[in-house]
């Protein structure tokens, strides 16, 4: 462990923005990602669904 | 029962459906993992720094850029040469995931440059090249959402993908062929790693999490896909019908 305590971490050596502004935009990557695919995952069901009630009446 | 019965959209729907919370729970474990040992584990770096702990995801995400498009090339190719249509699925259930990558790795190393280089972009072979491979993926995916028939769309766009193949051996051997900034690959087949043991695992355990991320979501995607183009089929219905 190279750390002294938590500011030392998040410091990182005086490189943090550089490391945080790396793995901050990779996780938001992934999160926007993960997201927008369940919202589009949901949206499909529905309209299939709407659409499947329509067919029916 | 052989391996044919999961050509059929309707048997890998289910069996996608089967395999996603492994890949999802795989990658978180494997994420939690691989961090605790990039940032707990690895020692600083002699000559960069803390700087060098970037790699960690710089280099999955740079890997996962090129693996992602060849096989989004191996799957247009085959459903090109056999028309088989889970295939055209495939490759489109890997696109966004892969230009997600491509823009991760072109992020990660405009701010590992900075720092050592002293430049956030510079025009050589290696970053120029990945720039392309990011358009390809844009451009692609773009061609697929333009062509509202299935079919030519697929064939459009896989033919698409094949044509920029290309450009993933000119991303790889970039660092060899020509004079470039960016440094050489860390990790080569044919000699051993140039770099500490703890490092390459922290990179290893990444990549391994970064594929499982990249199955998961693909998984999801192509669930979605077979959904939309089976919906006249009485399977598909019959789904709907249970979640209501």
């Amino acid at each position: 462990m190279e750390w002294a305590s938590w500011s030392d971490f998040w410091n990182m050596g005086g490189y943090g923005l550089y490391i945080w502004g790396s793995y901050g935009v990779t996780v938001a990557g992934v999160l926007i990602e993960v997201i927008l695919l369940k919202r589009a995952s949901a949206e499909t069901r529905r309209s299939l669904k709407r659409m499947q009630q329509w067919e029916e009446q | 029962m052989n391996l044919y019965t999961y050509a059929s959209p309707a048997n890998f729907y289910r069996l996608a459906g089967k395999l996603i919370p492994w890949f999802a729970w795989g990658a978180g474990i494997l994420t939690v993992w691989g961090l605790y040992i990039s940032f707990f584990m690895a020692p600083t770096d002699f000559q960069q720094g803390e700087a060098y702990r970037i790699i960690f995801i710089h280099v999955p995400a740079a890997w996962m850029s090129m693996f992602i498009y060849m096989v989004m090339a191996f799957w247009g190719a085959i459903g090109l040469a056999f028309n088989t249509r889970l295939s055209f699925m495939m490759a489109r259930a890997l696109a966004p995931t892969g230009a997600m990558f491509t823009f991760v790795a072109l992020w990660t190393g405009a701010l590992w440059g900075k720092p050592m280089w002293g430049a956030w972009w510079v025009w050589d072979a290696r970053l120029t090249s990945e720039l392309i491979l990011l358009f390809l993926y844009i451009g692609i995916i773009a061609l697929w959402a333009a062509i509202d028939d299935i079919r030519r769309g697929d064939r459009a766009g896989s033919l698409l993908t094949l044509i920029g193949a290309i450009n993933v051996p000119i991303i790889y051997f970039s660092v060899k062929w020509w004079n470039t900034l960016h440094q050489g690959s860390t990790i080569n087949l044919m000699k051993a790693p140039s770099m500490a043991k703890i490092m390459l695992l922290g990179m290893l355990v990444l990549a391994i999490a970064a594929w499982f991320y990249t199955i998961a979501v693909a998984l999801v995607r192509v669930r979605r896909v077979i959904l939309e183009r089976e919906r006249q089929t009485e399977w598909v219905k019959a789904i709907l019908e249970k979640e209501n």
